[in-house]
C-alpha cells in the first residue's frame, strides 16, 4: 500500500470526513466555476479532465513501465476516429456511444499492441523515435485515407459527430436533473469525472499488482526482471495495451464531446504536452500526474486569459503578444520545474528514496555521464 | 533515366542537409548518452544570427565572400555561447536526475528559444540573399547547383574532421574516456566538465554551420525551421545508429534517399494508392524495419542491454 | 496528507482562476432605459500568428456596430443600440468551443466568426445547439456550411467556388492540356485542390500528376522532380506562401517550365518580396473583388484606415457586411432573437461594401466573386474577376 495516497488509507482518523469533502468539492465544482468564471472555465474543466484521463494512460506505459512512448497521441486519434466514424454522418452509422466507446478502447488497446511488438527489444532512445514515428504514421494515415476510397475524409475532419447520448438521454443538451437543471458541460463534467476517476482507481489497483510490480521490476533492471521469472516480453505487450486503452476511452469521449475531429488535433506537440504533464507532475505517481494535467490545461488558459491584462496594467499596453508570452513562460517553467524537482512536482514516494540513495553511492556504477539512474 | 539521377542527386543533396544536423546530435549523444532535442532550435538561431549580421553588413561595401564568412563567424560564436548556456543550465544540474528530467529541460529549452525567435525576429518568413553566384551544373541531363555541391562537401568534411578530432587528438581521448566511463576519466585527471562543454560547444557551432547551409539552399529562414529539420536529423541518427559520426552521415543520405526515391516512385509503384502524401510514412517504417534486426541503428555498436 | 494533496489541488485551481479572470471585452455604453440592447459577438484569433488578421475582422465588426449606433436603428419598434462582446478564439479548435460558449452564455444575439475554417466548424455546432445566429466573414471550408445548420451563414466565396474558377481559368483561359497539381494535405490545400481538378478535367484539361507535401516542408525537389517526368504545361499548388515560396525557386533552378499558380494562399506581398523573381508571371486568386472595385470599397477604406491607423488587412469588409447584413435581418422580423429573424436571414438581399449578399439554401454566398491576380514586374496586377453580383451603388 505503499504507493496509494495517504488519503484512501482506511485506518486514518479523518480519512472519511477528507473523502467526502474531496467529494463534495468535486460535485460543486462545475456550479462554482460557472457562478465565479463563467461557462466557458467548466468546459476548460472538462478537457483537465480529458489530459488527466491520457496523462494517467501514458503514466502506465513511462511511469509504471518506464517506456519512453512519443507518440501516444495516435490512441487518443483511435478512439476519437472511432467514435467519429461509428458515430456521425460519415458512413451513416450512429450507434450509441456505450458500445462505439468499448469499440474504441479495444482498437485502441490493439494499436498499443502492435505498437509494442516491434519496439521490445529498443532501448530508450531508440524506443522514443520508433513510438514517435508511429504515431506520426497514424495522423499521416488519418490525413489520407480519403482517396481512393474516402474513410477518415482526409484533412478535412469530421463534423456532425452525434452527441454522447444514451436513449434518449443526450449529452449534447440541457437536462433536467433531481429539479436542477443541468447544462451540457456540466452533464460532460460528471461523465468525465466518473470515468477519470475509474482510471485512477484502476491505476490505483495495478500499481499494487503482481503486474504492476513487474512493470517496476522491467523499469529499474529489465535484464534482472527477466531473470527472476517475469515475461518481459508479454509485460511490456501489456503496458502497452493498457495505456492505449486510457487513450482510446478519453479519445471516444472527445470526439463526442467537441462534435468535430480533425487530423490537425493529433499531432506530435500533443503527444510531448502529455508527456510533459507526467514528467512534470511527478511520473509513477497517480496524485502527481493529475497534477501535472490539471496545471498544463488550465495554467496556459489562466495565462493567456492573464499576461494581456497585466501587461496592460503593469506597462500601459501590450508589449509581448500573450501567446508569445504564454509559450515562453511555459518553455520556462517546464526547465525550472525540472531543475527545482527533477522527480517532478509530486514524485512517488519510491522515487524520492532511490534519488536520495543515488546523492550519497553508486556514482561510480554509472556508465555514461546522464545514465545515473536509468 | 535522367529523373532517376535527378532524384539520386535529390536525395544526397536532402540527405547531407539532415547529416549536417545529425552530426550535431550524435556527437553529443556519443560523449554524453543525452539526446540534445534543443539541436534543432540552434541551427534555427545560427540561421536567424547569420541572416541578421548579412543584413547589416550588405549595406556596407564589405565583399560577399567576407559578409559570408563573417556571419558564418558570427553564427559559430553565437551558438557556441548558446551550446554553453544550454549544457549549463538545462543539462547539468540533471546529471545524477532520473533520465526523462534532461529531456524535459531539452524541451523546455526548445519552446524557449522558439519562442524568444519569434518575439526578436517576428513570425514571418525572411528571404536569405543570395550572395555568391550559384550556377547551375548539369550531369546527364539532372541539374545540381553550386550550394548544393557544397552542402554534400561540407558534411563529408565535417564527418571526416570529427572523426579525425575524436580519434586522433587529445581532447578526442578525453571525450572518448567520458563516454567509457566519466568517473574513471576523472580520475585519470580528465576535466569532465570541460571536456562536456566542449562537446556541446563543438556540436552547436556544426549546428550553425548546419544553419547557414541550410538556409543558403531554401533562401528562406523562419523561427519554426529547427523543428522538423532537428526531427528528421535525429530519426537519420537513430537510423545509422546514434552516437556513430559514420553512422550519422549514412543515416542522413539514406534517409534523404528514402524520401525523394519513395516520394518519387512509390505512386506509381502502389498503382497511386500511397503516393508521395506517405513520404514519411516510408521513411519511419524503413526505420522501424532496420530497429527490429538492428536494436541500435545500422553502424551502432551492441550496447549490453539494459533496461 | 489529504490536506496537502486536496489543498494543492484546490489552490492550483484558485490561483488560477484569480490569474485567469481576464473577461471577455465588452464596448459597453451607457444605455438609456427603453432602448433595446443587441448584443453582437465577434471571435476571430486575437493572440498567436494570425492576430493581426483576427484584429482586422474584429476592427470590420466594431466599425459596423459603431456605424448603426450613430444611424440609430429601429427594430420592432424600439430604438436598438448595439454592443460588441469580441473574443479570442487562438486559432485553436478546442479554445473556439471554449470561447463560442462563453459567447452562448453571454446571451449574444448574434455572431460574426470564426476567422478559420477549422475554429468555424467545431463553434458552429454550439450555436446551432443555442439556436444563434452564426455569419462568419472569412471561413472557406465546404464543411463549414454542409454540416447542415440553419444558424450559419457566409458572406465569403467558398473553397469549392474558388477550385472550381482557378481549375476553369486555368484550363480555358491559360490553354493548359496538361496540369499537375501539389497540395500540402491542410483542409484548405486538399479542398481547393479536388474542387480545381474536378474544374480543370471537365474543362478539357488532363491532369498528368497529383502529388502531395506537408505545411511544414521545405524541400520540393523529389515531387518537383516526378512532376517534371510528366512535362506539364500548368503546375497548381494548393497551400500557403511559406512553401509557395521555396517550392517556386525549386522549381526554377530544376528547369520545370510551367506556368505556375495558386490558390489565395499564394495572393500575398510576401510571396513576391520572398520569391524575387522566381514569383514572375505566376497566377493567384483571392474570393471577392479587388477592393478598388467595391461599391462601397475605397470609401470603406479610407474610413477603416482613419479610425485605425492601419490599412485593411484582409476581411474587414466582409465583417462590416455581415454585422450589417444580420443587423437588415433584424429589422425586418422586427426582432432580435435569432429565433425570430433567422429565416429573415436566410432570404436576405443586402447590398454589401463588398458584393449584394445572398445566401442560398445551406448559407454559402450566392455567386461569390472571385478575382485572379498575375505578378507582373513584381506586382500583384488584377487579370479579372469571375462571378459575384456587385452591389448597387449606395
Amino acid at each position: 500500500m505503499r504507493n496509494v495516497p495517504d488519503f484512501l488509507r482506511p485506518n486514518k482518523r479523518n480519512a472519511w470526513l477528507a473523502f467526502v469533502a474531496l467529494g463534495l468539492l468535486l460535485l460543486v465544482l462545475p456550479f462554482a466555476t460557472d457562478a465565479l468564471l463563467g461557462r466557458g472555465w467548466v468546459r476548460i474543466v472538462d478537457f483537465a479532465l480529458l489530459y488527466i484521463m491520457l496523462a494517467l494512460g501514458l503514466n502506465i506505459v513511462v511511469g509504471y513501465a518506464g517506456l519512453l512512448d512519443l507518440g501516444y497521441v495516435a490512441f487518443f486519434a483511435v478512439g476519437a476516429y472511432t467514435y467519429a466514424l461509428l458515430g456521425s454522418p460519415q458512413f451513416g452509422l450512429h450507434l450509441p456511444f456505450w458500445i462505439v466507446l468499448p469499440i474504441g478502447a479495444t482498437l485502441a488497446c490493439i494499436f498499443g499492441a502492435l505498437l509494442g511488438a516491434p519496439t521490445l527489444k529498443l532501448r530508450g532512445d531508440y524506443l522514443a523515435i520508433v513510438t514517435l514515428g508511429f504515431g506520426e504514421i497514424i495522423r499521416i494515415f488519418l490525413n489520407n485515407l480519403n482517396a481512393p476510397l474516402n474513410i477518415t475524409n482526409g484533412p478535412q475532419g469530421i463534423s456532425q459527430i452525434d452527441a454522447i447520448r444514451v436513449a434518449e438521454f443526450s449529452l449534447g443538451r440541457s437536462q433536467e436533473l433531481f429539479g436542477i437543471t443541468l447544462p451540457s458541460v456540466h452533464l460532460h463534467y460528471y461523465l468525465f469525472l466518473a470515468l477519470t476517476l475509474l482510471v485512477i482507481f484502476i491505476s490505483l489497483r495495478l500499481q499494487d499488482s503482481r503486474i504492476g510490480r513487474a512493470w517496476m521490476a522491467i523499469r529499474e533492471d529489465e535484464v534482472a526482471a527477466s531473470a527472476m521469472g517475469i515475461n518481459t516480453r508479454n509485460i511490456k505487450l501489456l503496458a502497452f495495451a493498457m495505456g492505449a486503452t486510457f487513450g482510446g476511452v478519453a479519445g471516444g469521449l472527445f470526439a463526442g464531446f467537441q462534435g468535430f475531429v480533425s487530423p490537425e488535433s493529433f499531432s506530435l506537440m500533443e503527444s510531448i504536452m502529455i508527456l510533459c504533464m507526467v514528467v512534470l507532475g511527478g511520473m509513477g505517481n497517480i496524485g502527481g500526474v493529475v497534477l501535472g494535467g490539471v496545471l498544463l490545461v488550465v495554467l496556459p488558459e489562466a495565462l493567456r486569459n492573464g499576461a494581456g491584462p497585466v501587461q496592460q496594467v503593469l506597462f500601459g499596453k501590450t508589449l509581448i503578444d500573450p501567446e508569445s508570452l504564454r509559450m515562453l513562460l511555459f518553455g520556462v517553467a517546464l526547465i525550472v520545474v525540472m531543475l527545482w524537482r527533477p522527480a517532478g512536482l509530486w514524485p512517488s514516494s519510491q522515487r524520492q528514496r532511490e534519488l536520495e540513495a543515488h546523492d550519497g553511492e553508486a556514482q561510480q556504477e554509472q556508465d555514461t555521464v546522464y545514465d545515473a539512474s536509468r | 533515366m535522367e529523373i532517376l539521377l535527378q532524384q539520386i542527386i535529390n536525395g544526397l543533396v536532402q540527405g547531407s542537409v539532415y547529416a549536417l544536423v545529425a552530426l550535431g546530435y550524435t556527437m553529443v549523444y556519443g560523449i554524453l548518452g543525452l539526446i540534445n532535442f534543443a539541436h534543432g532550435e540552434v541551427v534555427m538561431v545560427g540561421a536567424m544570427v547569420a541572416l541578421a549580421v548579412i543584413k547589416v553588413l550588405l549595406a556596407t561595401a564589405l565583399s560577399p565572400v567576407l559578409v559570408l564568412l563573417l556571419s558564418l563567424l558570427a553564427a559559430v560564436g553565437v551558438c557556441m555561447a548558446l551550446g554553453y548556456g544550454i549544457e549549463r543550465v538545462a543539462y547539468r544540474p540533471l546529471r545524477h536526475a532520473p533520465r526523462l528530467a534532461p529531456l524535459i529541460t531539452a524541451i523546455g529549452v526548445s519552446i524557449v528559444l522558439q519562442t524568444l525567435a519569434m518575439i526578436i525576429w517576428g513570425r514571418e518568413y525572411h528571404a536569405f540573399p543570395q550572395l555568391l553566384p550559384n550556377a547551375s551544373h548539369s550531369i546527364g541531363g539532372a541539374v545540381i547547383n553550386e550550394v548544393q555541391i557544397a552542402i554534400v562537401l561540407v558534411a563529408v568534411l565535417m564527418m571526416a574532421g570529427l572523426l579525425l578530432l575524436v580519434h586522433r587528438t587529445r581532447l578526442g581521448r578525453a571525450m572518448r574516456a567520458v563516454a567509457e566511463n566519466p568517473s574513471a576519466a576523472a580520475l585519470m585527471g580528465v576535466n569532465i566538465n570541460g571536456v562536456i562543454s566542449t562537446t556541446f560547444m563543438l556540436g552547436s557551432a556544426l549546428a550553425a554551420v548546419a544553419g547557414l547551409m541550410v538556409s543558403a539552399n531554401y533562401g528562406i529562414v523562419h523561427y519554426y525551421m529547427g523543428f522538423m529539420l532537428g526531427l528528421k536529423a535525429f530519426t537519420a541518427a537513430v537510423l545509422g545508429g546514434i552516437g556513430n559520426l559514420r553512422g550519422a552521415m549514412l543515416g542522413g543520405v539514406m534517409l534523404g534517399l528514402i524520401e525523394s526515391l519513395g516520394a518519387g516512385y512509390s505512386g506509381a509503384l502502389t498503382g497511386g494508392m500511397f503516393g508521395s502524401n506517405y513520404q514519411d510514412v516510408f521513411a519511419f517504417i524503413v526505420l522501424i524495419a532496420v530497429l527490429i534486426f538492428r536494436p541500435s541503428g545500422l553502424l551502432g555498436e551492441r550496447v549490453a542491454e539494459r533496461a | 496528507m489529504l490536506r496537502n494533496s486536496g489543498a494543492l489541488l484546490f489552490s492550483a485551481l484558485l490561483a488560477s482562476m484569480l490569474l485567469g479572470c481576464g473577461k471577455s471585452e465588452t464596448t459597453s455604453t451607457n444605455t438609456s432605459g427603453d432602448a433595446l440592447v443587441v448584443k453582437i459577438g465577434a471571435a476571430a484569433p486575437l493572440t498567436g500568428a494570425q492576430a493581426h488578421i483576427g484584429k482586422d475582422n474584429e476592427n470590420g465588426t466594431r466599425m459596423a456596430i459603431e456605424d448603426a449606433n450613430a444611424r440609430g436603428i429601429m427594430i420592432g419598434g424600439r430604438k436598438a443600440h448595439f454592443e460588441l462582446l469580441s473574443e479570442d478564439d487562438q486559432t485553436d479548435p478546442k479554445a473556439a468551443t471554449i470561447v463560442a460558449q462563453k459567447l452562448v452564455d453571454a446571451r449574444v444575439n448574434g455572431v460574426i466568426g470564426h476567422l478559420n475554417s477549422g475554429t468555424t466548424i467545431p463553434a458552429a455546432r454550439i450555436y446551432n445547439d443555442n439556436g444563434i445566429a452564426q455569419i462568419s466573414p472569412s471561413a472557406t471550408a465546404v464543411a463549414y456550411t454542409a454540416q447542415g445548420y440553419k444558424t450559419a451563414f457566409r458572406v465569403m466565396a467558398n473553397d469549392a467556388q474558388q477550385g472550381r474558377v482557378l481549375g476553369e481559368f486555368a484550363a480555358k483561359n491559360l490553354q493548359a492540356r496538361n496540369i499537375a497539381v501539389i497540395d500540402d494535405r491542410t483542409a484548405y490545400g486538399q479542398g481547393i485542390a479536388d474542387e480545381f481538378i474536378k474544374a480543370a478535367e471537365a474543362s478539357g484539361a488532363q491532369i498528368v500528376a497529383h502529388e502531395y507535401t506537408s505545411d511544414k516542408a521545405m524541400d520540393f525537389t523529389a515531387v518537383l522532380t516526378s512532376i517534371k517526368g510528366k512535362k506539364p504545361d500548368l503546375l497548381f499548388y494548393a497551400g500557403m506562401d511559406p512553401q509557395g515560396v521555396p517550392l517556386v525557386k525549386q522549381l526554377k533552378s530544376l528547369g520545370l517550365n510551367a506556368k505556375f499558380m495558386m490558390g489565395d494562399g499564394g495572393y500575398t506581398p510576401k510571396m513576391i518580396e520572398l520569391a524575387g523573381a522566381a514569383a514572375e508571371g505566376m497566377y493567384a486568386s483571392l474570393p471577392g473583388v479587388p477592393l478598388d472595385q467595391m461599391p462601397g470599397g475605397r470609401e470603406f477604406a479610407k474610413r477603416y484606415e482613419a479610425q485605425f491607423k492601419q490599412p485593411i488587412q484582409l476581411y474587414a469588409p466582409y465583417c462590416y457586411d455581415a454585422v450589417n447584413v444580420m443587423i437588415s435581418a433584424m429589422q425586418k422580423a422586427g426582432s432580435v432573437e435569432s429565433a425570430k429573424y433567422l429565416q429573415e436571414l436566410a432570404k436576405i438581399s443586402h447590398d454589401g461594401v463588398t458584393a449584394k449578399i445572398m445566401f442560398d439554401e445551406k448559407g454559402d454566398l450566392k455567386g461569390g466573386a472571385i478575382t485572379l491576380y498575375q505578378v507582373k514586374q513584381g506586382k500583384w496586377s488584377v487579370i479579372e474577376t469571375v462571378g459575384g453580383a456587385p452591389a448597387a451603388k449606395h
